[in-house]
């Protein structure tokens, strides 16, 4: 018999060692999964964990590529681990992702083919009001009807999905695209592109603005009194009502800083790594995010590292792909399974675990 | 722009195998959050079954068989979850998540070389005498088994949580764990089992989905489905009947969108297609516009983790 005791304080170390752990024990699954798949499953781990870093072949494109996919991840699950710390799941980023792309590139094309400096932070505001303003409509329900935020967030990806569709069959179509799908090439234009600052590097405005959005979360979290706030009402809710905490104002605001924050790498991937509105523009990052904030435990540096980490899956995925013939889908298989694992690893994090002879007779203890 | 062409009879008989699919997981779901357990993996659970079912049934050329293995496929997924939340005590909301990128991945993984196949054709079965009613015949009497095995279901269902001694212990545990395990119930055994129960239907409404109502194999062909079909719990207020009631609306608002747009009206496809989504966010709103949780029927644990002190 297993005895579970609840552990009054959490240990940090092992909060800091249970995400490696997970990775571990999913490297060994994975391995196995290549392995049934007909793939010699050390040659898949080596291609998708070191090569991207270190191989002389891939890694002129890997490094780079590994912070361009970071950046999105990062920043959408920056935005979702404060709502998820209290309790309130937005898992609709992937549509706050379309919106805030679509509502920037409407603003980008709308000034086309205009010089001017300010099209591109204007652009970064809209991508974050786009982003809030479709965050904020499962928080309004939430909060007025109590409405179930998790389905209304989720349903609205894919009412995001349509009109991304719609947007780059329609209105954003490129008038000089002779008829195919997709808007104009923002990276074409000065005004509106996001460029490789330093050449090689992979560096664009986005990946900047996430180490910043790190550094500002960190500090959100540790010194400010909001932070506070949404620990108090995750832990405690009743405890946070009888010290007045609008239960109202901790979900709008955690649903339109997510929203913001998920528009807003929406807009860097359109103007930089994508370029156009395209009706496949979403690739997932909105979903994936949640592994990423969860994986770096609810907490800025930690879902630092783990963006990184599952941009080298993602990156390693395609050179595995590309070396091996593992499908792209064993990829997400892979990301789910460190999900199970690191949820599950939990147990000994919240728990103490004492092994006890089966006894039927209860103590007095 | 005809409207006359769309023909009410047609309508009803296709807005009945749209429903189904989500019926199947819905009831599945239903049993699962009874019991206490909120189970997101829908999603994941059906797409597995989809596919379990479509590749059994291109192997073996059976439909039948190939919805036994999806009600497998998904009672075994289904188990990871189980797993997860009763015995590592996982947070749920996190878990379903899980399930369902796992199980979406999975799916495309298993899926790569059934792209573009067709599955054994399942033959309808024409219930005698009542087939033959003119219009209602052809609306409700001439479908395949399956229609009929979910309305079944339904009803057994009702049955089991209302009249049955069992049932009653599953809604106990739902309703309060701690009481529960007090009288001497095992709460996670009973969690366990109803998860792996509404594991298996997701999977049968997956491979309805693929078999029958598509039917091939795309990936990601759920889109939603398993979302909806949580949505449609929470406007059943947790009553299994209702559950008819919001899989056909919501099956009648898929159908005649898609009725609209064959025909070609006037209004953007896109919009044509977000309709069925934006309906359930409409109804889940009506559903808890004024309500408390309680008052919606929600049962007392749900969501919880049942953590044996002692």
């Amino acid at each position: 018999m297993i005895k579970l005791t609840p552990r009054d304080h959490q240990s940090k170390l092992l909060t800091a060692i249970t995400p490696i752990i997970a990775v571990i024990f999913t490297m060994i699954c994975g391995g196995v999964l290549f392995w049934i798949l007909g793939k010699n499953p050390f040659e898949a781990i080596k291609l998708i964990f070191w090569d991207p870093l270190m191989s002389e072949t891939f890694s002129d494109y890997a490094r780079p590529q590994i912070l361009i996919k970071a950046s999105p991840l990062i920043l959408i699950a920056l935005g979702l681990s404060i709502g998820f710390r209290a309790n309130i799941w937005n898992i609709g980023a992937e549509g706050q992702f379309i919106m805030g792309a679509l509502i920037s590139a409407c603003i980008g094309l709308a000034f086309y083919p205009l010089e001017n400096r300010f099209i591109f932070p204007l652009m970064i505001l809209g991508g974050m009001v786009g982003g809030a303003f479709w965050a904020i409509i499962p928080a309004i329900l939430k909060s007025r009807f109590n409405t179930n935020e998790i389905l209304v967030s989720l349903m609205l990806v894919y009412i995001a999905e349509q009109a991304l569709a719609s947007a780059s069959i329609g209105i954003l179509r490129n008038p000089e695209g002779s008829g195919f799908p997709g808007s104009r090439n923002l990276n074409h234009y000065p005004s509106t592109s996001n460029p490789e600052l330093i050449e090689g590097s992979g560096i664009h405005w986005g990946v900047i603005f996430s180490f910043l959005a790190i550094w500002f979360f960190y500090y959100l979290l540790k010194n400010h009194k909001f932070g506070f706030q949404i620990k108090l009402f995750g832990d405690a809710p009743r405890a946070a009502s009888f010290a007045g905490l609008k239960t109202e104002y901790i979900i709008l605001l955690c649903f339109s800083i997510s929203g913001a924050l998920a528009g807003v790498a929406g807009m860097f991937e359109l103007t930089g790594p994508a370029g156009a509105i395209t009706i496949d523009f979403n690739v997932g990052y909105g979903f994936t995010a949640i592994i990423v904030a969860f994986l770096g435990r609810l907490n800025p540096v930690g879902i630092f590292f783990a963006g990184l980490l599952m941009a080298l899956t993602y990156v390693g995925g395609e050179i595995s792909q590309f070396m091996l013939g593992i499908p792209a889908a064993a990829i997400q298989v892979f990301q789910g399974m460190l999900l199970f694992f690191l949820l599950s690893i939990d147990l000994i994090v919240k728990f103490r675990l004492s092994f006890t002879k089966q006894n039927f007779i209860s103590r007095k203890d | 722009m005809d409207f006359a062409s769309i023909d009410p009879t047609t309508i009803i008989y296709n807005l009945m195998i749209a429903a189904t699919p989500i019926l199947y997981a819905a009831l599945g779901e239903l049993l699962v959050e009874k019991a206490g357990v909120l189970n997101l993996g829908v999603e994941g659970m059906m797409i597995i079954g989809a596919i379990c079912g479509f590749a059994i049934s291109v192997e073996t050329g059976s439909s039948y068989i190939g919805f036994i293995a999806a009600a497998c496929g998904g009672a075994m997924l289904s188990v990871i979850f189980a797993v997860m939340t009763q015995y590592f005590l996982a947070n749920q909301v996190a878990s379903g998540l899980a399930l369902t990128l796992f199980g979406l991945g999975l799916a495309a993984l298993l899926g790569h070389s059934y792209t573009g196949q067709v599955p054994p054709q399942i033959s309808k079965l024409d219930l005698p005498i009542l087939s033959t009613i003119p219009v209602f015949g052809k609306m409700f009497f001439h479908h395949d088994f399956f229609v009929y095995f979910s309305l079944m279901l339904v009803l057994f269902v009702w049955y089991f949580l209302t009249k049955t001694r069992l049932g009653l212990v599953v809604q106990a545990v739902g309703e309060n764990h701690d009481s529960a395990h007090a009288i001497g119930y095992s709460v996670t055994t009973i969690r366990f089992f109803s998860i792996l129960f509404g594991g298996a239907l997701a999977g049968l409404g997956g491979g309805y989905l693929s078999l029958i109502r598509v039917p091939q194999w795309t990936e990601g062909m759920t889109a939603g489905a398993g979302w909806i079909a949580l949505a449609i719990v929470v406007f059943s207020s947790w009553r299994p009947w209702r559950l008819i009631l919001g899989a056909y609306i919501f099956g009648g608002i898929t159908i005649l969108q898609l009725n609209l747009q064959a025909i070609g009206v006037n209004i953007d496809i896109a919009l044509l297609s977000m309709t069925p989504y934006a309906i359930t966010i409409v109804a889940l709103v009506l559903m808890s516009v004024n309500k408390s949780k309680k008052s919606l029927g929600a049962p007392g644990s749900l969501g919880k983790s049942f953590i044996k002190v002692s």
